[in-house]
């Protein structure tokens, strides 16, 4: 079953204990950011380390892996992952959210609902929602034990005032279970709802900066906002090219030098299936 | 007796020694509502740590600080929990730093700067924020259209009006000024002192002003304490003290103004 230069799903049991145990901090204290003691992982910071050590705390023989990267499965990011995986725990993969126990992925949030029996792990690059409002580490954390959260709005504010519409647009700020801010890590907005009351558990790792915090199932996540500019979702304008999909999260794809572009799912399993499914978009002229 | 009449701050032999270093001793006073309390004396005399101490940014080694909060209990600041301390510090009370750069957010609008209090006191609609904001512009004389352009766009005197501003949007009832005018050119000095003396006045601020500037202390302030080597060696009226100074060094210190 694995390699046999490796221990299952490469970490060894004292390390996997280490971050299980910060996940069940995390777990326990939703929304808190849980410091642990990262490894150096086969791969560069910002390709996912913190997300591969919390796959690889809860991952089991059972389990049923899919990593997404942008929405995609068959990206450079996801197919690495998934065969880092392969190799090492010899657990079973696939694409398709349904049948997946374990989900790691990087900007999304699959468009199939999830379900109780699975766990969302995100790859989180910069864990801290305050950092770029408040540089001092020391000072955000005793503005997150005090809940001290005024300058979230100043944020969001600045947005407002400069562009007439909060234009933030991806790491969009969410208050969980009523007390902690947390950044989601870079999913689009569109994605913020799918957060809330969310049936599976969803376990967030920041490799580089030694954190883990995570949202139970069923947990509040509301998107902060204001009264008279209140929290809205950002789609583009159009159906999917190939399966003609109006309500998904749409990826933009050039297509040629002209100014010729089209727009398709950035969900592909979500795309496949519907495909699968028979449905069909409006392909643009230059590829008809 | 009235909630007037009764002090806002109370100091009872405050110090504080850094090791043997001493670096202010035994100062006792009462401020009330309204009033404005200058400290002076030369670098190094223990004003700077002084008023560390009153804004609870340090703690003493000697004596205590007291506040009246506004529902009237008067409490010793050391017994505040965290939270409490830094809710009074961004609501009842105001912080006037000497450098802008210090008590400003360099990185956001002006808007944000002076609306930053009210959204940490749980205001979330953007329109009162702003039209707040506005207002409280206007009020310290700050062009309304620049709302929205950072304070690294503005003169050192409109930064300094913008830290005023910012601290006085909650409607605080105490305000700490360290070196206000220092670093500003005569002209702007003059304004600013002007601005702050209407607002004083208007609003019924309490005031602990620390200035080694004789002029400004004269200009704005009730009461003066002269402080030397980490003491209080001399305190009464401000025209009192400088038109008839009694301990030798104030007579220095008065007698040390270039006549204009």
């Amino acid at each position: 079953m694995n390699a046999p230069a490796y221990n299952f799903a490469y970490l060894d049991e004292q390390t996997k204990r280490m971050i299980r145990r910060a996940i069940l901090k995390a777990i326990a204290i939703p929304g808190y950011q849980v410091p642990f003691a990262s490894r150096e992982m086969p791969m560069p910071y910002g390709w996912g380390t913190g997300g591969v050590q919390v796959t690889a705390a809860i991952l089991g023989p059972d389990d049923t892996l899919k990593v997404i990267d942008q929405g995609s499965d068959d990206t450079t990011n996801a197919i690495s992952i998934r065969k880092f995986f392969e190799k090492t725990a010899g657990v079973a993969t696939t694409t398709t959210t349904s049948e997946a126990t374990v989900i790691q992925t990087r900007h999304r949030i699959p468009e199939a609902p999830l379900q109780e029996h699975q766990v969302l792990v995100y790859q989180v690059p910069i864990p801290e929602p305050l950092r770029f409002l408040e540089p001092r580490e020391t000072e955000t954390r005793r503005m997150h034990a005090l809940a001290e959260y005024g300058l979230m709005h100043v944020k969001l504010y600045e947005d407002i005032a400069h562009h007439g519409h909060i234009a933030t647009s991806y790491a969009y700020p969410v208050k969980v279970n009523a007390r902690y801010v947390m950044d989601p890590s870079p999913t689009p907005k569109f994605d913020n709802p799918k957060m809330d009351d969310c049936p599976a558990l969803q376990l967030f790792g920041a490799g580089r900066e030694k954190r883990i915090y995570a949202v139970p199932p069923h947990t509040t996540v509301v998107s902060l906002d204001f009264e008279d500019h209140p929290f809205e979702r950002y789609r583009h304008e159009a159906p999917c090219a190939l399966c003609g999909a109006t309500d998904s999260y749409l990826d933009e794809v050039v297509i040629d030098d002209r100014g010729g572009r089209m727009f398709v799912c950035s969900d592909t399993d979500h795309c496949e299936t519907r495909r699968a499914d028979g449905h069909r978009g409006v392909q643009p002229e230059a590829l008809a | 007796m009235s909630m007037m009449d009764q002090p806002l701050l109370m100091t009872e032999g405050l110090g504080k020694s850094y090791g043997r270093q001493l670096g202010c001793r035994d100062v006792s006073f009462n401020l009330y509502e309204g009033e404005v309390l200058a400290i002076v004396g030369e670098s190094g005399s223990g004003k700077s740590t002084l008023l560390q101490l009153l804004s609870t940014q340090m703690a003493p080694t000697a004596g205590r600080v007291c506040y009246r909060m506004r529902d009237g209990v008067t409490r010793d600041l050391a017994t505040l929990g965290e939270a409490e301390r830094r809710f009074l510090y961004r609501t009842d009370w105001g912080y006037v730093h000497q450098d802008p750069a210090m008590g400003l957010r360099m990185k956001v609008s002006a808007g944000a700067n002076v609306g930053e209090r009210l959204m940490a006191v749980g205001w979330e609609h953007y329109g009162r924020i702003r039209k707040s904001a506005q207002s409280w512009l206007e009020r310290v004389e700050i062009e309304v259209g620049r709302i929205d352009d950072s304070p690294h766009t503005y003169s050192g005197g409109m930064r300094q009006r913008l830290q005023i501003a910012r601290n006085l949007v909650t409607e605080p009832r105490l305000i700490f000024m360290d070196e206000p005018t220092g670093g500003l050119d005569v002209s702007v000095q003059a304004r600013l002192l002007d601005l702050l003396r209407n607002l004083v006045a208007e609003l019924g601020l309490a005031v602990v002003i620390v200035t080694h500037d004789l002029a400004v202390a004269r200009l704005l302030s009730h009461r003066i304490m002269v402080m030397k080597e980490g003491r209080v060696i001399e305190t009464g009226l401000t025209d009192q003290v400088l038109d008839d100074p009694r301990e030798p060094y104030t007579q220095l210190l008065v007698s040390s103004i270039l006549p204009a």
